[in-house]
């Protein structure tokens, strides 16, 4: 790990100050940050420990009906905050979702909308990488790219964004506050991140010395609490990155869809809200069928970055229909459900024509 | 030189940095020889490391100290009661959760953590998921979600309330 100069200012205004250095960066619980720097992937010159800046530690209920998340709200402490809960599961749900109770009590909110890819080539700091060493080639182009992007991909960059909490926020319409020398800002999460184009470098809509404050859920994100699931699927049962994921919300009008809401991550360099299967199922009632064109829509751009990613394009396909049909079928009283264990109940789908009918959560055991 | 201030299994600690690279681990381990939390990957993989910062669980390889500056920290070696092992320890000897020792105390000290956020109940299911950031190379998983189990049941009862299982086959 590099040497840098550490300081812990008092204010939001001081922490902005003191990030104005070269080679600044923000420090919060560090999960990311420490591993990064232990491995010299990135060498931070000063750290502006940012974790005890008064406020930012808030999880406010807001005069319109929406939640502020302040940035330094922990993951588990937000997952597990039961208004949060009710209001936003799939939100709670994919938290819940990532990394390990132990990532997830110190990890922030802020936090989690900075992580770094987990592309092996970006964190070797060996291999070539254009995100990390800009114009220096990717060296995960015709590597091991199993894991790797399948849509918004370009040549310089064929990486993925590794967020569960983020794939809700996108299909939830959050924005994300921050603060600058230049004053506040705010911008919607699902423009935050962006796609890697020529400049995979430049990873999220966020100036140098820029601040995230807190991330904003609007009042009508909770309008799909009833019929709402985050569904992730990776190479373990617990404790690993989604292959692929799947953030479903639906507002229902009789048995008809009044609104979808719909994102996957695990496939792209950010968040990838799915916009146009949405208005496909606006209107429709909520059948395997539909489910399975609103999946086909969303996957219509979608070519291989590698070989070995091919497959999950399809899978992509099937992981959103099965979230379709299991918030069809109702959150579960429990969140979060097991999100990705085999041996879950709430993890089984009712088959997708029965969706509405179908309970989730029987036959455990 | 930055001076620093913990409190170490209920005792006020005050260690100078002249560097602040230090992890938390590295703090216990290297500054205050408290050898019990050990230093398995070092980077957030294996939970070896695991240890309670202000009553939470937390790997102490990815935090810097001098970030935690007044904070709480309970270690392995801050469980039991002078010779009267802490109820997780002695779950952990009567269900044999261990083959080599080197995970146990981040094992143990990550039980304790999830008994007292109360979310996994007596589901072993549950258990076996907060337990996940714990990796154990012998593969002794069966006995230690037994001791969690016990040490959950045995703890404050909490039980068929919070289960998700159902009777339905």
């Amino acid at each position: 790990m590099n040497l840098f100069d550490y300081t812990r200012p008092a204010s939001v205004a001081e922490a902005i100050a003191a990030a104005q250095a070269p080679g600044a960066a923000y420090l919060g619980a560090g999960t990311n940050l420490l591993d990064l720097m232990k491995g010299g992937v990135v060498t931070p010159a000063r750290l502006v420990d940012v974790t005890r800046l008064p406020g930012l530690d808030r999880l406010d209920v807001l005069d319109d009906g929406g939640v502020r998340v302040g940035a330094l709200v922990r993951n588990s402490d937000l997952a597990h905050d039961p208004h949060f809960a009710k209001a936003y599961p799939a939100v709670a749900e994919a938290l819940l979702s990532g990394a390990s109770a132990q990532l997830r009590n110190a990890a922030t909110a802020a936090g989690n909308l900075m992580q770094r890819t987990r592309c092996p080539y970006f964190a070797d700091a060996t291999s070539p990488c254009n995100k990390r060493t800009p114009g220096s080639g990717c060296a995960a182009l015709g590597g091991a790219t199993r894991l790797h992007a399948v849509l918004g991909w370009s040549e310089h960059c064929i990486a993925t964004h590794p967020s569960d909490f983020c794939v809700p926020l996108a299909a939830l319409d959050a924005v994300v506050e921050i603060e600058g020398a230049a004053g506040r800002r705010e911008v919607a999460l699902e423009s935050f991140h962006r796609l890697p184009g020529d400049a995979p470098e430049r990873e999220a809509d966020l100036a140098p010395g820029e601040l995230i404050t807190a991330v904003r859920l609007p009042p009508e994100a909770a309008g799909f609490a009833a019929h709402s699931r985050y569904l992730k699927v990776r190479d373990r049962t617990s404790y690993a990155f989604a292959v692929v994921s799947a953030a479903a919300g639906l507002r229902l009008d009789g048995d008809r869809i009044a609104e979808a809401r719909l994102a996957l991550g695990g496939v792209a360099l950010k968040p990838w809200r799915a916009r146009e299967a949405e208005s496909l199922l606006a209107g429709q009632a909520p059948d395997g069928t539909m489910f399975r064109k609103a999946a086909d829509a969303a996957l219509a751009g979608a070519t291989p970055s590698g070989e070995a990613n091919a497959f999950k394009i399809e899978l992509a396909r099937r992981i959103l229909v099965r979230a379709l049909t299991l918030a069809a079928a109702g959150t579960p009283e429990r969140l979060p459900a097991l999100p990705a264990s085999p041996f879950a109940a709430t993890f089984a789908a009712p088959s997708p024509s029965s969706a509405a009918a179908a309970p989730a959560g029987a036959a455990h055991g | 030189m930055i001076p620093l201030r913990l409190t170490v299994n209920g005792t006020a600690r005050e260690v100078l940095l002249e560097d602040p690279r230090v992890t938390l681990l590295d703090l216990l381990r290297e500054r205050l020889h408290l050898t019990g939390s050990k230093k398995g990957c070092d980077r957030g993989q294996c939970g070896a490391c695991t240890v309670l910062v202000d009553g939470r669980r937390i790997n102490a390889c990815l935090a810097l100290a001098i970030s935690l500056d007044g904070a709480s920290v309970t270690t392995i070696e801050g469980l039991a009661d002078g010779d009267r092992l802490h109820p997780v320890q002695e779950a952990f000897i009567a269900h044999d959760g261990f083959q080599c020792g080197f995970c146990t105390p981040g094992q143990i000290m990550s039980a304790v953590g999830l008994i007292a956020e109360g979310q996994a109940g007596t589901d072993p299911e549950r258990i076996r998921e907060g337990m996940s950031g714990n990796l154990c190379r012998c593969g002794a998983y069966a006995g230690i979600g037994d001791a969690v189990l016990a040490a959950q049941t045995a703890g404050d009862g909490q039980a068929a309330g919070v289960m998700m299982r159902e009777d339905a086959a």
